[in-house]
Parts: C-alpha cells; sequence; structure tokens
C-alpha cells in the first residue's frame, strides 16, 4: 500500500456561538475528535446538542467561531473548494427537473466531466446503490428510499474519501431503513470512504458505526466516545449480544450516567 | 403510455361538469330569450350571435387581428422587461427595495388610466401607445412571480450547491432559474389573458379607430346588438387563444411537473 | 422606499425631458421613444400647477380643476363601492356553494376561471342598452347600474376563488377533529374556515377593491357616462391641444382612487390581523 492516508477529519478546539451579546447561544465548545481514514463514526445526541451543525462546519457551510479544521489534511474551505467529500442530507434534495442519471451527473458536469465520461460513471454509481434500471426516471417517480439512496449515489459521485451524512434516513420507515444501513455499510466497504454520520437513532448509530459519539446539549459538546465491538455488519449482528449491550451503553452515555470501568 | 391513458380519462372526468353546465347555460339561454321575447339589445339569443358572426366574420377577423398584434407585441416587451427586471432584482438588492413599493402601489391604481398620457406622448394615431400599455399590465405580474421564484430555494439546494463550491451564477442556472420555472408560468398565465384585456381596454381611451374596441362600440351605438355581441365573441376566443397558448408552453417547458386536472 | 423610488422616477422624468431631443426618437416610422417637448411631456410642476386652476378659464365662479377632479372621484367611488359590495356578496356565496357541493365546483370553477382570461369586459358598451329599457323587480334600470354591474363583474372572480381557497385551507387533521365533535356544517364554517379563510380574502379583497375601480372607469368611458372620473379622463383629454398638462389631473384622480380603495381594504385587514398568518402584509 502506499504513504498512510492522512485522518478523515481533524478537530481541534472547535466552538461555534450563533448571535452575538446577551443573546448569543453556544452551540459547541471545545469540540476534539478525530476520524481516521476509512472509519465509520456517529454522531449521536438529543436535539440542540449541535450535531447538525458539526457536520456543517466540517463540510465549511458553516465557519466555526474558534478552533481548526482539517479535512483529508487540509483546511475545510480547501477540502470543499477540491471537492473532497460527499454529502447527503435527510431530505434527498433532487433537482426535480432532472432526471435521475442528471441528478447524480450534477457534481460531475459542475466540475467540467466531458458527457460520455460522466454518463458512464453516473452508470456505475446507480448500479452501486441499486437503481440501475432507474436513471431515465424523475425523481417524483421514485418512493423516498430510492430517492434517498439516488442522493448517496451523487454524494459518492466524486469519488470522496470523506462521506458527510446528517440523518439520511430519519424520514424512512423502519422497515426501508434497516435495509439501506446495510446498503450503506455494503457501499462503504466497496468504496472505502470514511463517514460522518449524524442520527438520534440509537440502533442505527450501533449498527453502522465502529465508533459513537454522544452529545449533549447547552453547550453542545462531546460527552463519550464508545467503541462498537467489531463484527461483520449482517442481519445476525442486530440480533447479536454485543449490539445489545452497545445499545445499553450508548442509551447510559446519552443519559450522563457513566458506567464503571467505561473510558 | 398507462400513464399518459389514465390521464386522459381523468381529463375526460373532469371536463364533463363544465362542459354540460356550459352547453346547458347556452341552451337555456335561447330558450329564456325566445320565450320571455326579450330584445336584442337586452339580450340576443346565441343563434342570431353566431349568425352575425358568419356573416362578418372578414372584418370581426380584421379587428381580432388588429388586436390581437397589440396585445402580442406588449406581452413579448413585457415579458422581456419583467424577465430581465426580475433577474437584475434577485441579484440587486436595491433595485429590489426599489421596484417592490412601485409593484404594490401600481396594483392599486387602474394602470389602462394612462392611455391619454401615452398617447399625447406618442402619436395616438399609432398603435405605440396601446402596445406600452400592454406592456406595463404586463410586466407586473411577469416580474412579481418571476422574483419571487428566483428568491424562493430548497435550503437543502442551496447547501448542496455550496458543497459543490459552486458560484452564485452555476447556481442560479442550474438550481434558481429551473425552481422559478413554475412561479414565471403563474405569472405569464395571468399576463397573457390580462394582454389581451388590456389591449382591448386602452381601445375605448379614444385613437386609432382599429381593434375589437372600436368595433364593439360602434356596432352598439347603431343599435345592431347581435353584431357587437358577435364582436365580443370573437374577442373571447382572442383571450382564451392567448391563455391557452401560455398553459401549453407551460406543459411543454415542464415536463417534470405532473399534469394537474385544473385550469388554474 | 416608496417615496425614493417614486423621486427616482420624477427625476427620470425631468432628466429625459432635458436631455431627449424634442420630437422623440422614431425608427423608421413609428416612435420607439416619446416626443418631449412641453405639450407631450409637460414638467412634473405644471401638473401640480393645474389642480388650483379654473375649469372653465375666464368664468370667474367655476370650480378649479381639483374640485372638480375630486367631485369626479366621489362619484365614481360610490359606484364602484356599489359594484364591489355586490361582486363580494356573489363571488363568497360562490366561494360557498363551491365548497359545500363537491359537484358545483367541478362544474362551475372552470367556468369562472375561464370567465377572467377573455376580455368579458369587452361587453361594457352592451350593458348600456338595458337602461331605459330594463326593469328589475319594478326598478328602473339606470345607466349608473351598467357601471357597478362591470364593476362587481371584475370584483366577484379574485373574491371567489381567494375565498374558495380559504374555505378549503383546514388540513384534514382540524376537519376531522370538528367532525368527531360532531359539529354542524354550519359551525366548521363558523368556528373553523371563516377564520381560515381570512389570510385568503385580505388580498383577494385588495384585488376585488383595485378592479372595481378599474371596472367602474372603464365602463363609464365605454358607457359614456358621464359624472364620473373616467369621462373627465377623457373631456380633458379631448382638451390635450389646449392646456398639455391638464389631462394627468383625472389620472392622478383615479390612481389616488384606487390607493383610497385597496387602503380601505387593508384597514380592514388590520382589524383582522389575529386571524392572518404572520408574515402576510
Amino acid at each position: 500500500m502506499s504513504a498512510p492516508r492522512p485522518p478523515a477529519v481533524a478537530l481541534e478546539g472547535v466552538d461555534k456561538r450563533f448571535g452575538a451579546g446577551d443573546t448569543a447561544v453556544d452551540a459547541l465548545t471545545g469540540i476534539d475528535l478525530t476520524v481516521a481514514a476509512g472509519e465509520f463514526v456517529s454522531l449521536i445526541g438529543p436535539s440542540g446538542c449541535g450535531k447538525s451543525t458539526l457536520l456543517r462546519i466540517i463540510a465549511n457551510l458553516i465557519d466555526p467561531s474558534a478552533g481548526s479544521v482539517l479535512v483529508n489534511g487540509k483546511p475545510a474551505r480547501q477540502a470543499r473548494l477540491d471537492q473532497d467529500y460527499g454529502i447527503a442530507f435527510q431530505q434527498a434534495g433532487l433537482l426535480e427537473w432532472r432526471t435521475v442519471q442528471a441528478n447524480v451527473e450534477l457534481p460531475l458536469a459542475l466540475h467540467g466531466l466531458g458527457r460520455a465520461e460522466r454518463g458512464r460513471q453516473a452508470r456505475e454509481l446507480l448500479e452501486l446503490v441499486g437503481l440501475a434500471e432507474f436513471g431515465g426516471h424523475r425523481p417524483s417517480q421514485l418512493s423516498g428510499g430510492m430517492q434517498q439512496r439516488v442522493a448517496i449515489a451523487r454524494a459518492l459521485a466524486r469519488r470522496p474519501a470523506l462521506l458527510l451524512m446528517d440523518e439520511p434516513f430519519g424520514a424512512l420507515d423502519e422497515m426501508t431503513r434497516e435495509r439501506m444501513q446495510s446498503e450503506l455499510i455494503r457501499i462503504c466497504t466497496e468504496t472505502r470512504a470514511a463517514v460522518v454520520f449524524v442520527t438520534h437513532s440509537i440502533p442505527e448509530a450501533v449498527f453502522l458505526s465502529q465508533r459513537a459519539v454522544v452529545m449533549s446539549p447547552r453547550p453542545g459538546r462531546i460527552t463519550d466516545v464508545i467503541e462498537v465491538p467489531p463484527g461483520t455488519r449482517d442481519e445476525d449482528f442486530r440480533e447479536a449480544d454485543a449490539f445489545y449491550a452497545t445499545i445499553t451503553e450508548v442509551r447510559e452515555a446519552l443519559r450522563g450516567r457513566t458506567r464503571e470501568g467505561s473510558p | 403510455m398507462r400513464t399518459g391513458a389514465v390521464w386522459s380519462g381523468r381529463i375526460f372526468a373532469g371536463l364533463w361538469p363544465p362542459l354540460l353546465f356550459g352547453v346547458g347555460f347556452l341552451l337555456l339561454w335561447e330558450v329564456f330569450v325566445l320565450l320571455r321575447d326579450i330584445e336584442p339589445f337586452v339580450l340576443p339569443k346565441p343563434s342570431a350571435i353566431f349568425e352575425q358572426l358568419r356573416e362578418n366574420l372578414g372584418p370581426i377577423l380584421t379587428a381580432t387581428w388588429d388586436t390581437g398584434r397589440n396585445a402580442l407585441v406588449g406581452l413579448a416587451l413585457g415579458l422581456a422587461a419583467g424577465l430581465l427586471a426580475a433577474l437584475l432584482a434577485s441579484r440587486l438588492r436595491v433595485l429590489e427595495e426599489l421596484l417592490t413599493p412601485l409593484t404594490a402601489a401600481a396594483a392599486a391604481i387602474p394602470i389602462v388610466a394612462l392611455t391619454p398620457i401615452l398617447n399625447t406622448m406618442f402619436a395616438s394615431t399609432s398603435s405605440t401607445p396601446r402596445r406600452l400599455i400592454v406592456m406595463i399590465y404586463v410586466f407586473f405580474p411577469i416580474f412579481i412571480n418571476t422574483l419571487k421564484g428566483l428568491r424562493q430555494i430548497d435550503p437543502v439546494h442551496s447547501e448542496l450547491m455550496r458543497s459543490y463550491a459552486a458560484s452564485p451564477w452555476t447556481t442560479t442556472r442550474v438550481v434558481r432559474l429551473p425552481g422559478a420555472l413554475p412561479y414565471f408560468f403563474t405569472g405569464l398565465k395571468i399576463a397573457s389573458s390580462g394582454a389581451v384585456i388590456a389591449a382591448i381596454v386602452s381601445e375605448y381611451f379614444g385613437g386609432l379607430q382599429q381593434g375589437l374596441g372600436p368595433a364593439i362600440t360602434s356596432a352598439a351605438a347603431a343599435s345592431a346588438y347581435p353584431r357587437a355581441w358577435a364582436i365580443v365573441t370573437a374577442a373571447i376566443a382572442l383571450g382564451l387563444i392567448f391563455y391557452i397558448a401560455a398553459v401549453l408552453a407551460e406543459r411543454l417547458a415542464m415536463p417534470w411537473q405532473r399534469p394537474q386536472g385544473e385550469l388554474t | 422606499m416608496l417615496l425614493l423610488a417614486l423621486i427616482l422616477l420624477a427625476g427620470a422624468w425631468e432628466l429625459y425631458k432635458l436631455l431627449a431631443p424634442d420630437d422623440g426618437v422614431s425608427i423608421g416610422d413609428s416612435l420607439v421613444l416619446p416626443r418631449s417637448d412641453d405639450a407631450s411631456m409637460p414638467h412634473l410642476t405644471r401638473v401640480i400647477e393645474v389642480f388650483g386652476e379654473q375649469e372653465v378659464a375666464g368664468v370667474a365662479g367655476g370650480g378649479t380643476v381639483l374640485a372638480s377632479v375630486v367631485d369626479a372621484v366621489w362619484y365614481s367611488l360610490r359606484l364602484a363601492v356599489a359594484g364591489f359590495v355586490a361582486g363580494v356578496v356573489v363571488g363568497f356565496l360562490l366561494a360557498l356553494a363551491m365548497q359545500r357541493v363537491r359537484v358545483v365546483e367541478r362544474a362551475l370553477l372552470p367556468w369562472v376561471v375561464l370567465s377572467q382570461t377573455v376580455p368579458l369586459i369587452a361587453l361594457a358598451p352592451l350593458v348600456y342598452g338595458w337602461s331605459g329599457n330594463l326593469s328589475l323587480f319594478g326598478l328602473e334600470w339606470q345607466p349608473w347600474m351598467s357601471v357597478s354591474v362591470i364593476a362587481a363583474y371584475l370584483a366577484f372572480f379574485p373574491v371567489a376563488i381567494g375565498a374558495l381557497r380559504g374555505l378549503s385551507s383546514p388540513p384534514p387533521v382540524q376537519t376531522e377533529l370538528l367532525a368527531a365533535c360532531a359539529a354542524s356544517w354550519w359551525q366548521t364554517l363558523l368556528r373553523l374556515r371563516l377564520p381560515a379563510s381570512v389570510g385568503y380574502l385580505i388580498p383577494a379583497l385588495k384585488l376585488a377593491a383595485a378592479s372595481a375601480i378599474v371596472g367602474a372607469i372603464v365602463a363609464e368611458i365605454s358607457i359614456g357616462l358621464s359624472g364620473g372620473i373616467g369621462r373627465l379622463i377623457i373631456s380633458y383629454a379631448q382638451q390635450a391641444t389646449g392646456d398639455p398638462a391638464r389631462i394627468y389631473a383625472p389620472i392622478v384622480g383615479a390612481a389616488a382612487m384606487g390607493v383610497v380603495a385597496v387602503g380601505l381594504v387593508s384597514l380592514l385587514g388590520i382589524a383582522l390581523r389575529r386571524y392572518q398568518p404572520q408574515e402576510s402584509v
């Protein structure tokens, strides 16, 4: 293998304060977090804990008030300009006037890829998310889960080393959601991308990630980082004792109780 | 193809109540006039109106063409001006701040009453004043609706475009313009029928003696009421043509919009 | 901001007068930029002066131009209000019927919409034929009624559409809640649909007020009814050769009339502010 890859994300002393004076709100304080290349990390916490804000700071959609943000070893802004990450939101956010294929091609077209090449890549991506036959459809003809897959294919279009996801399965029903989680695991194994995944579902965080970062609000901060035991993420894992034990651990961390013996 | 069949089926199902009402209305009208023996200056029979329409088809078509041309030229000018102003106002805050209160004021005042002013500023013996009235009339719905559409952007789309490091112009081209299309067409549908109305009304304010308005007044003055009604029918047809053209343009430009069985 | 915009417009007017050639700019035979001599574009100060002049020059004791414009506006405004009220009542009842009975909506709505896409205002000169020849419930048809009918016709449409949207605006959660409480249709109307429709009705009424004014003015002109602002516009326009600035007086009057009418509806909107969503102006 080549030289060791820089960490996908490196945050140091990140603060974010909205507003000024008496009405200022501390959305995030003292965030330190490193996500290794290829690692899957979830951010979990109650509403208002700043997990989505943190994701947007990594994506350079908003600027932190203090601290340093490195993505792939570069400042976050440079990483955004270089398209080092792909992003997906809770709403699929597809452009309804474009076909599914054209939606996936959008980031490729914006960065000057030729028509034939981006068509080929978009077809590959649609195949990857299992929508090979739907390239010619309009977004409004697809179900919510299918639209979200298109959004993931679009996020993967530039072969990013980092995938940022903001509750992408939050609006889906439970069955679709579990199927999408398994799909995501498979896709990440194939693309070897690191993922920062915002969620408020404990089982989802445990099933997907190698580490679950637990956050709490007022002010938004990291209270705990819980390692999920390694193991193949298949349907058996959903019923394994290790899965349940970790869920309990995360739940208690969210309640603010630290169990004895945990780091 | 199946969806097409379903759709035309739905159209048909949606079409029969208004069709029934329309035919019934005309029949009742005819019978009512016959039975109550109503004079033609109050209300002519539909059959008499259609007969007049057939007999005077030539002159009526000429008048329709004169009015229609004014409406079309004015509509094109107003469309261009409204679109340009909306594009500029969506990028320049100052322009928006200046134009928005003006459009609110313009909504309150009767724009067609400006015709005599334009008649003296331009030659009242030309069609220019009438076309300008149509242009001013059309400008506002186009401007207001297009600007609303350009301002409205799904927050997800704007974050997405920022994550792509896309320039403001790229964002306008890829997201804002297509997203503004439904709003623009709402404005165009109002403007297209408004153009015909403004063109006819401006003819009542003096100036050239051509077009549908003077034709109606002179027919009425000659007590040829069925003929006047026949000219009104032509005016209605002209308005319909403009409106339907706008609806068709909308369908063509936005194939991704599911067709709706409504006329609005 | 409106003031600034108006000042800029006035400045542009005077600047154009200063810079542009007196007989305008023509391409071929048609004038593309207007003539800028005093006869075509009077100074704005002239337009203000006109209001103070005697209407008939040299006749002592005659009213000023301002007085006759105010008189005419008052006359037309009454006709427009009569039409507005009739149009609002008809439009609202129509909306109620369409909301209540689905098949009425399906049969009528396309025609209501269609009636606005076509220039039915062309009918105005024909409605005049009714006066002196028609009596309704023992009342002789008066020419002013023709004007009000046209105003009413232009006013009814925005009300019908706005009221229909407003009355059907409550989401299923709310209608189902009332149905679960066994509320009658009348109770649902009074407690839910009417309050919910205020936010839709106020803009519709503003539109209707402006349309009623346009209808009244256009009807006066095409019917030839004297006494109102529409007729005044025409008669001053015919005197334009003598005093070009004079046409502007009744047109300013007509604009003021529209602003007053819409302003009155806005007052109603402020009174009913409680029922409106916050951001609507």
